[in-house]
């Protein structure tokens, strides 16, 4: 919760939230997921249970059934999502392209914000055109993600850069932060086009084609503020709990989880690091190539050869000036993205022992014959299914996020691996050259003495 | 042992003199006018004894350096550092060495001997000493005195100055030098001895003499100037250098933490696994590299600090200079009004002030034969400045010529050494990126295998 106000409303209908219209300063209702309610998945369509008005902790549309591919009409198994998975990466077969851009600002009485273009281009047929270009704020972006993390609570849902950075952030709106922002949200639009499952969520079509006011109206379906805040009391009391027992895989899942979350802030915090230091060495060196300028202009005989270290220097801080931007944009962005991902895992984990643990504590009453065994067992039926679903997808999920990241890490580090080798050469050829040129004149010089 | 990087191979050759006799270690006292260089500077007789000495090729060397502890001059407990300098003759033509002298000394008597040398020599542009206290630090280095690699970087500064003074054609004539190199006890008391300290100009007259002065000559003048430049320029130069040395050592360093969490985030990975730790180990590998490439400027930055005392060693051949002009200008002027007086007071007139003439005004005349007395007096200081003046003006120009004469040796040296220098550090930038792209080649290699 970003400190949104919301108004109050009745539970569990689908009435539309009240709080003001359009934007209302800071606050976005969200709304319950219709994104259950209508056709959403071109083969994979569901149709959500509104019954389960116990299971609050999540949203109706993300009861019984994860989208895709554990409705009952289509029995794909986690293995064939990971088929299919490759299959989608392929850049042919893609068929919905998404570019973020044209970062604006806008003021009203109330706020300052900024607004990012988006153009889609897309070749199915669910959408009703080819090309959509709309404008989303930072909080639109917010709310599609709040609505894929309830519509699929076990998948990975790619992370969107942070709301804030506290640290060394003198005024929100920078230039800096706006472009990293931007290829974050490029990147976050982009990763779930190419999720297998997140591309066919209908809120996520609502978001990349409906006009300003189309959005508003469809956020305001949903569960509204109670009913979310019923969701947040339920899942602390089950975490509480405790998980019984985690299936093994998902044990060393979380292990994974830890580690891979300490390493990649650890790697984070080295490369930023390491961009700090560059940027110290090329303001250092800005001053260190002139110096030899200067004491040329007492000298005669040195003049040439402190000519040329001074430019060889100025040539090396102008390679080491690419070096940095070559850090900043291949590797900076992919280690921090990774490490919002291991914030979301967590996330998720919890999410799926959450599920795990309702399972568990209907189990429990059942031993206990706290409550009608009749309705207990059916219910326990239920949840015994979702539980399935859940692990499932999130396996599937898991696999194909394992093979991103360490594509991504191994592309990102080999990209700076080839800058470092880049700068190198080229202070390398000018070092070299300045030296040819230095023992070229000493021959000359020499044979000049002997003539 | 190391050997200063200056030049591993520096022998001292024998000045370009008439030979001065056998080779032999034999004591003919040489006479003194065969050899260029001050005459009446020299300490004692044998000035010259002993540079058969150097007819044979020496080989000078400072090999090592000892902490010790011992009593100072106010009886406390002090540690200093000890050289070990060693004196090796070479046999002309098959090139054996045979160990003649080896000593110890500590940095103070090094310090006595250039003040010696100095007093001595004032038109000669003496050869500078290794900083007294690190300077141009950068945040690794220790500022400290006992620190060993500063202690290294002294051992072969020092080892330096003295190569530098033996093949310098005049200095390395030096009896005290000599004896600098071959004994031990009792140098300090010899050198005392010599009074030099009494001979040397006080500061508060060089800088007299330096506002003072109406006309030095002008080369001088631009050489103080380009010497004043010198310093600032190299000043400059060696803290900048200090600063992106430090950022340097920062970038590397850094990388090695990519070693550690590497390996420790191979641990969970399968396919990657491999990868990653032996792309951490090249990590580990870049950053140490950075030891060794920063210790090779060290050396390049003391062949720049060199020349940077060595602007203070050329400011102190102008200040003697500008000493040498004043004073002549000062005794110039002072036999002008000895004489204008002598032609007042035989013409009668008197047109300048003199207090004889005053007291003769209060007091009454002075008679004829006082008169006649001062005169002869003014007469015969006035004969006696002109011979003054004379000799003086005569030292000036030999004292202008002979530095002007070892001026031009310097600057010879130093464009030679600089130009040297400068090639050095291009060198060291090369061997760098050559491991940079080696490192970095490995690393890719590894990361394009996860």
């Amino acid at each position: 919760m970003e400190g949104e106000c919301r108004a109050p409303q009745a539970r569990s209908s689908a009435l539309p939230a009240g709080g003001g219209g359009g934007e209302s300063p800071g606050s976005d209702a969200p709304l319950p997921g219709s994104s259950g309610s209508s056709a959403l998945l071109q083969a994979e369509v569901l149709d959500l249970d509104e019954d389960e008005d116990d299971l609050e902790v999540f949203s109706k549309d993300a009861s019984l059934m994860d989208m895709n591919s554990f409705s009952p009409m289509m029995p794909t198994s986690p293995l064939s999502m990971i088929n299919q998975v490759k299959f989608e990466d392929e850049p042919d077969l893609k068929d919905l392209f998404i570019t973020v851009d044209e970062p604006e600002s806008h003021v009203t009485t109330i706020e300052t914000f900024i607004t990012y273009r988006i153009i889609t281009k897309t070749s199915r047929g669910e959408f009703d055109s080819s090309e959509f270009e709309v404008r989303r704020r930072y909080q639109d972006f917010l709310w599609l993600k709040e609505r894929l993390e309830e519509a699929h609570p076990t998948l990975i849902i790619p992370p969107l850069p942070e709301k804030f950075i506290v640290k060394g952030m003198v005024e929100r709106f920078n230039d800096d932060f706006i472009e990293t922002r931007r290829k974050a949200l490029h990147k976050f639009l982009n990763r779930i086009a190419d999720h297998p499952t997140l591309t066919f969520n209908e809120d996520f079509k609502v978001f990349l084609t409906a006009q300003a006011w189309e959005l508003s109206s469809h956020k305001k379906q949903g569960p509204g503020l109670l009913s979310r805040m019923g969701q947040t009391v339920r899942a602390v009391a089950l975490s509480m709990r405790g998980v019984k027992s985690r299936p093994e895989e998902f044990m060393e899942m979380n292990n994974f989880i830890e580690i891979f979350s300490q390493k990649i802030n650890l790697i984070d915090k080295i490369s930023q690091r390491i961009y700090k230091e560059e940027r110290e060495y090329f303001d250092e060196m800005k001053e260190y190539g002139p110096i030899h300028i200067l004491w040329s202009a007492s000298e005669e005989d040195l003049a040439d050869t402190l000519k040329g270290v001074a430019s060889c220097i100025d040539k090396c801080c102008k390679a080491t000036e690419k070096r940095m931007s070559g850090l900043s944009e291949a590797l900076l962005p992919v280690v921090h993205e990774y490490v919002l991902y291991s914030e979301m895992l967590m996330g998720v984990m919890k999410r799926r022992d959450q599920i795990q643990a309702e399972l568990d504590s209907k189990v429990e009453a059942l031993t206990s014959k706290k409550a009608d065994t009749d309705l207990l067992t059916e219910e326990i039926g239920k949840l015994e299914d979702k539980v399935e679903c859940a692990n499932n997808a999130l396996k599937a999920d898991w696999e194909r996020w394992k093979q991103n990241m360490q594509n991504d890490v191994k592309s990102a580090f080999t990209d700076i691996a080839e800058e470092n080798i880049h700068y190198y050469e080229q202070c390398l050829a000018t070092w070299e050259s300045f030296l040819t040129s230095q023992t070229d004149l000493h021959l000359e010089e020499a044979s000049e003495d002997k003539s | 042992m190391e050997q200063a990087p200056l030049d591993p191979e520096r022998r001292l050759q024998p000045a370009p003199l008439e030979p001065l006799g056998l080779p032999d270690a034999g004591l003919e006292s040489v006479v003194g006018e065969e050899a260029e260089g001050p005459r009446d500077e020299g300490p004692g007789d044998g000035t010259m004894t002993e540079n058969n000495f150097w007819l044979k090729k020496i080989e000078i060397s400072v090999s090592e350096a000892e902490k010790r502890t011992g009593r100072n001059a106010m009886n406390m407990q002090e540690t200093y550092t000890a050289y070990l300098i060693e004196t090796r003759s070479v046999e002309h033509i098959d090139g054996q060495s045979v160990l003649t002298d080896s000593l110890w000394r500590r940095y103070s008597e090094f310090e006595l001997l250039r003040n010696y040398l100095l007093v001595y020599y004032p038109h000669i542009v003496v050869p500078p000493l290794p900083e007294k206290r690190a300077e141009f630090v950068w945040h690794k280095l220790s500022a400290d005195n006992m620190d060993p690699d500063f202690v290294e970087r002294r051992r072969i500064g020092l080892e330096n100055f003295l190569l530098r003074v033996a093949s310098h054609p005049i200095l390395c004539r030096d009896k005290i030098f000599y004896l600098f190199l071959t004994q031990e006890g009792n140098w300090k008391e010899t050198v005392n001895e010599t009074g030099f300290q009494l001979k040397a100009d006080s500061r508060l007259k060089a800088l007299n003499a330096t506002f003072r002065v109406k006309n030095p000559d002008k080369r001088f003048t631009e050489l103080k100037h380009y010497s004043d430049e010198l310093q600032s320029v190299i000043s400059h130069l060696l803290r900048v250098r200090a600063r992106v040395a430090d950022r340097l050592y920062g970038v590397y360093k850094v990388h090695g933490n990519y070693g550690r969490v590497f390996s420790e985030w191979s641990a969970i990975e399968k396919e990657m696994g491999d990868g990653l730790q032996s792309a951490g180990h090249h990590m580990d590998v870049y950053a140490s590299s950075i030891d060794d490439i920063l210790e090779d400027e060290e050396h390049y930055a003391d062949q720049l600090k060199e020349y940077l005392f060595y602007a203070e060693a050329l400011r102190a051949v102008c200040r003697k200079h500008e000493l040498m002009q004043y004073d002549l200008e000062m005794a110039a002027q002072d036999l002008a009004s000895k004489k204008q007086q002598c032609e007042e007071l035989a013409t009668g007139t008197v047109r300048t002030f003199s207090l004889k003439g005053m007291t003769t005004k209060l007091f009454g005349q002075e008679t004829p034969e006082q008169r006649e007395a001062r005169i002869k007096v003014l007469e015969e200081q006035i004969n006696e400045g002109e011979q003054q003046l004379k000799s003086k003006n005569q030292e000036g120009r030999e004292f202008v010529k002979n530095a002007w004469a070892d001026i031009e040796r310097f600057k010879e040296q130093k464009n030679h050494d600089l130009k040297e220098a400068l090639i050095s550090y291009a060198v060291m930038q090369i061997s760098m990126c050559k491991k940079g792209i080696q490192v970095w080649t490995n690393a890719k290699e590894c990361f394009s295998k996860m």
